[in-house]
């Protein structure tokens, strides 16, 4: 059945891909019939591998039966020995499900919200290809297999952000996630190569089942010798990093909104920028020995989230709004994870992935209901109009917000108690900032849904006109996403971090007994459990007294704090800085290389030179060529003359 | 006293034969009544045609004496697998050439039936060259051969340019003459003999300096027949202005007769001097290899880029010689071999190359004629880039035997020059079929449809040129064996 599940997103993946290269030419019923063929089969399997990854669920999660597939043989040369293979553990089937269920939902969505498009099988084909490598990653029993998913995702992603690759800024934004992507990978290629030399093994049974006994050891990094493990872990986490879009390698997530949206929610959102939460998750047995790693995860994390939290505040494009939410709400993830209470954070992504896509998905009923009007701006006075997406964007924003009693409250709780019950400095860094960040989020959540759907209308007629509710095919995925956002969060807290967590996680984390932040999170004081739904109802009463009541009190507040909003406002000028630091020396280093090193040292000492040297010379010898007879007696004679004195000079004298 | 013994005249057959031939040919032509402007061209074609059929007898001649090693003449002349495999490539460039001539005589109006008689006695010049054992009969082959050459360069006699290049030939050819007869005296009197076997002997051990001076300068008179460098500048003034059917037959067989006699002088009588000499050849090959690459590229006249080219194959030939081994020798055999072919059907599009009844020379006419000649356009595409070096043509194996000698003998730096001389020359090579292929046609195009002797000659000589990489063997085989003679 696991076979079943990570195969057939691949076998849908070139059924459709094989569609895409049909020639339709102009004939729109045909166009229309392979279009169908191509949603049809993508989905079905799709909607087949989650109701599979549902019972692997509950065969794996519930019943405890973790187990290993051995597909293929991949690799036998010297010491590296490495299968296909899918490990199938608790932590593996919650990743299942979360995939099986978003990306099956993300199909059954695009079906709707593409259906004008030219491409639906390349794009259908993409979302399967996808989804297979995330399965692919998340199944993964090597480090080399998930490193294999993990740039698997990495180009489908690429490939979907650049989908409707005839807009400049789509596959501008396309090359810079692949490019920024790629500076985390390099992290993650050397973190398995680090870990290859400490254990001899990139297999995930073997590094655990040694972490402990190396838990000392040392490695020789640029002639220093560093704590092996943290320096893997670090590594690791530089390509976690990348992946999901933490402070420093955050800037292609707001970007990559270019693609469609139903890429956003599926990859930008649910599943592929989990992936590194997943990853430092699944490394935990390692991560568990370094404190030091932690506590960087912690700081990176519990930055992140205050970062892209106040940066959420500013935006006017409905969906950077929500990516920057979701960068946040990763960052969240990442402190859970430093504070070790892995469960938790595991926790957060599955409540995340449902309500980020049902928020995703509900933008772009948004967009699809506007004329593919992204700025919020120019939105407003549609709840009347679109109902049914109104009310999914506030299930949605509730769980977000972490209101009792949606999903992410519980979520969101137990990651915020687990940082206060640390006990640590970064823990505390982690949890104060985290109530700060909560705040924001409840506080941007409400401005997104009261700039978008209160007020006067602010868009043309024509556009208001033509404003309509989505289609079933779009709204049906996000009733299930919205019961999901709704229930996930009591319905599993007990298995995640309550009571059973111990038997439900079985061996997929590792969670050494000093480290009792999550144990001890549920023993806080009542105000640490109070204070996130406080501060979220505040933030969400801010957002009615800014943008409803006295509309013109954003206005003041931003004049107020002009420069401070400034540079909230522009993103922290990261990509500024990121453009004066690293692209323009680049841009200079390689048009030096071009201009200096190319055109002028080797095309002009190397072809040109030669060319032009050629010409001189043939021009000269041409030149010797007087046509007067003397002067070619005169040559020969000069000849022998010289070949008689070499004969002298060499040979005799 | 014993009577006069007569010589062995059986080895020196065909030379004989041509010679006879040639004789009666010039009875033939001077009683033909040629007082009408028919009569003129009756005796010319009929000399023409004849002298083309003893040439073909000649060939068959040399197939039924050669075999082994025979010596005549009381030592004055050698028949043997070299002189045989050499005398072969002779008679048939002469006989491509003489019958490309023809037509383009007659289509200059400067048919006359002394052109066959003079190609004759060139030819039995060239072989007596080849076959010489002495210095006296070398000598004798050689002017033989000169002084028609200079009357064929001449054989346009009202037109100024023919007749100056034939001037220049001559008096260059008579200084170099004269460089050798004295380099010949020097050897003669520090060995007291001038039979290159008892030369060889004479010289084993220590060579005097009187000697390698005349060694020198009879390397020079020799290098100029060759039209090496530095003796190599009559060649462009002289290919440019003979006639063009002279100017084929100058290069391909004079160059083949003189580089078989500076192989057999070299490798024979001062054989054992070749550490003294190899280094000057080698530098006479760089020399020309260098002059012939850079020299053509300036060059507009096609006639004269040719001269250039000749030069510089004769270069790429002199690697062979100064590798001084079998391997080398059997390299410029098979290197000359394909040069006929090669230079045949580069001449044959040359002389085919006339607009409006006129000859034209300059490159730029070439223009377009992939359009208007896709047949001729063709051919010389391929000798173009044969002579480049572009496998699988014939040119690229001529120029693969003889750098292999030289990195099998540990010339890696003269084998390395010559493949980057052998780049530059593709540049214009490859520029005629750039010019033919990718430029516009002129106003009018070159005159059409090609004679038949041309075509024909076109087809057998690109045959060649193509299919020689599928059958190789023989034509290796033989020029091994003429190798292996020399020593």
């Amino acid at each position: 059945m696991i076979k079943a599940i990570v195969f057939l997103p691949l076998l849908g993946a070139m059924f459709a891909g094989i569609l895409a290269f049909v020639r339709v030419g102009k004939d729109k019923h045909y166009k229309h019939r392979i279009d169908t063929y191509a949603q049809w089969i993508t989905s079905c399997f799709l909607l087949v591998c989650m109701a599979m990854s549902w019972m692997t669920f509950a065969d794996v999660g519930l019943g405890g039966n973790a187990y290993t597939v051995t597909v293929l043989s991949w690799i036998q040369s010297g010491d590296i020995n490495l299968n296909w293979a899918l490990k199938v553990d608790t932590l593996t089937a919650v990743m299942l499900v979360v995939v099986c269920t978003v990306s099956a939902m993300v199909h059954v969505y695009a079906i709707g919200y593409m259906h004008h498009d030219p491409d639906v099988p390349r794009f259908m084909s993409y979302l399967s290809l996808f989804t297979f490598c995330m399965l692919m990653l998340v199944t993964a029993d090597n480090l080399v297999q998930m490193y294999f998913g993990w740039e698997g995702v990495g180009l489908a992603s690429y490939l979907l952000i650049g989908f409707w690759y005839s807009k400049p800024s789509a596959n501008a934004a396309a090359i810079k996630a692949f490019v920024v992507n790629r500076v985390g990978d390099f992290g993650f290629a050397l973190g398995i190569f680090a870990t290859f030399i400490m254990f001899g093994s990139v297999n995930l049974d073997v590094i655990f089942g040694n972490a402990a006994s190396l838990a000392n050891a040392n490695i020789l990094v640029f002639s220093g010798e560093f704590h092996a493990i943290t320096v893997i872990c670090l590594l690791l986490f530089v390509g976690a990093m990348g992946k999901s879009a933490q402070l420093g390698l955050h800037t292609w997530l707001p970007d990559a909104m270019e693609g469609p949206t139903p890429v956003s929610a599926l990859i930008h959102a649910a599943t592929m920028v989990t992936a590194g939460v997943f990853m430092v998750a699944r490394m935990s047995p390692l991560f568990e020995y370094s404190d030091l790693a932690l506590q960087v995860v912690t700081v990176v994390g519990a930055s992140t989230a205050i970062f892209a939290a106040t940066v959420g505040c500013t935006q006017f494009d409905i969906k950077r709004v929500i990516a920057y939410s979701t960068c946040s709400q990763l960052g969240y993830m990442f402190f859970a994870i430093g504070v070790s209470a892995y469960q938790a954070a595991i926790f957060h992504l599955m409540t995340h992935a449902f309500f980020k896509a049902l928020l995703f998905l509900g933008a772009g009923s948004v967009i699809h209901a506007m004329s593919d009007e992204q700025d919020m701006r120019k939105m407003g006075g549609t709840w009347k109009l679109i109902p049914a997406t109104y009310a999914l964007m506030w299930v949605g924003s509730l769980a977000l917000a972490g209101v009792f009693p949606f999903a992410g409250y519980f979520s969101k709780d137990i990651i915020l108690e687990a940082a206060w019950a640390a006990h640590t400095s970064v823990g505390n860094y982690a949890f104060w900032l985290g109530i700060t960040a909560a705040f924001l989020t409840a506080f941007y959540s409400w401005r997104l849904i009261i700039m978008t759907f209160h007020g006067t209308p602010r868009a043309d007629e024509k556009t208001m006109a033509h404003v309509h509710e989505s289609p079933k095919v779009m709204i049906l995925p996000l009733l299930l996403l919205a019961a999901g956002a709704c229930f996930a969060g009591w319905g599993a807290y007990d298995w995640f971090v309550g009571h059973d967590a111990e038997h439900f996680w079985g061996n997929a984390i590792l969670v050494l007994p000093t480290h009792s932040a999550l144990e001890d999170a549920h023993h806080v004081p009542a105000w640490v459990k109070y204070l996130p739904l406080v501060v979220g109802g505040a933030g969400i009463a801010l957002a009615y007294v800014m943008y409803m009541f006295v509309p013109s009190l954003p206005g003041k507040v931003v004049q107020a704090i002009k420069p401070i909003h400034t540079f909230v406002f522009n993103k922290w000028y990261f990509d500024e800085l990121y453009d004066a630091v690293f692209v323009k020396p680049c841009f200079g280093i390689g048009n030096g290389f071009w201009k200096v090193g190319d055109q002028q040292i080797i095309d002009g000492l190397g072809p040109d030179g030669i060319a032009h040297a050629t010409q001189e010379t043939a021009e000269k010898t041409g030149a010797l060529q007087t046509g007067y007879l003397f002067h070619y007696a005169f040559a020969m004679l000069i000849g022998v003359v010289l070949m008689v004195t070499w004969y002298m000079i060499v040979h005799v004298g | 006293m014993a009577m006069a013994e007569v010589p062995n005249l059986i080895p020196a057959m065909p030379e004989i034969f041509l010679a006879l031939a040639a004789m009666t040919l010039l009875m033939l032509g001077v009683f033909q009544k040629a007082e009408t402007a028919d009569g003129v061209l009756r005796a010319s074609r009929l000399t023409s045609n004849l002298g083309v059929l003893s040439l073909v007898l000649a060939l068959a001649l040399v197939f039924t004496v050669s075999g082994g090693t025979l010596v005549s003449f009381g030592g004055l002349f050698i028949s043997d697998p070299f002189a045989s495999y050499v005398k072969v490539l002779i008679l048939v460039a002469s006989g491509f050439t003489l019958v490309l001539a023809q037509g383009w005589l007659e289509r200059q109006g400067a048919h006359r039936f002394e052109y066959a008689v003079l190609v004759l006695l060139a030819t039995v010049g060239m072989m007596m060259m080849v076959s010489a054992f002495n210095l006296m009969s070398l000598y004798i082959g050689l002017e033989l051969q000169s002084l028609s050459l200079y009357v064929l360069a001449a054989f346009l006699r009202d037109d100024v340019r023919s007749t100056e290049s034939a001037l220049k030939y001559f008096v260059l050819g008579a200084l170099a003459s004269g460089l050798m007869l004295y380099g010949m005296s020097l050897v003669y009197g520090f060995s007291g003999t001038t039979d290159f076997a008892v030369i060889r002997t004479a010289i084993a051990g220590e060579a005097s300096i009187g000697l390698l001076v005349g060694l020198v300068f009879v390397t020079a008179g020799l290098a100029f027949k060759v039209s090496a460098v530095p003796f190599h500048m009559w060649t462009p003034d002289v290919y440019e202005g003979a006639p063009t059917p002279v100017t084929a037959f100058f290069a391909v067989a004079p160059k083949i007769a003189a580089l078989a006699l500076f192989m057999r002088v070299m490798m024979g009588p001062f054989g054992d001097l070749a550490a003294q000499w190899q280094q000057v050849i080698m530098t006479m090959a760089v020399l020309s290899m260098a002059v012939g690459s850079f020299g053509a590229i300036a060059q507009s006249n096609i006639k004269r880029m040719m001269a250039y080219s000749s030069i510089g194959h004769v270069g790429y030939s002199l690697i062979g010689l100064a590798v001084a081994d079998v391997s080398g020798i059997t390299g410029v055999l098979v290197y000359l071999t394909i040069y006929v072919f090669m230079n045949v059907g580069a001449f044959a599009c040359i002389m085919a190359m006339r607009r409006g009844g006129r000859a034209v020379e300059h490159i730029f006419e070439l223009g377009g004629v992939a359009k208007t000649h896709p047949g001729m356009a063709a051919a010389l595409a391929v000798m173009m880039f044969s002579m480049a070096g572009i496998p699988p043509l014939a040119g690229f194996f001529g120029k693969l035997y003889i750098f292999l000698a030289a990195i099998e003998a540990g010339y890696y730096i003269i084998a390395v020059i010559g493949v980057l001389a052998s780049v530059v020359s593709a540049y214009y090579y490859l520029r005629i079929i750039k010019v033919m292929y990718f430029d516009e046609p002129g106003v009018d195009p070159l005159d059409s449809p090609l004679p038949v002797t041309i075509t024909v000659v076109l087809a057998v000589t690109s045959a060649v040129i193509v299919l020689f990489f599928a059958f190789p063997s023989p034509v290796i085989r033989a020029a091994e064996a003429a190798a292996q003679s020399l020593f």
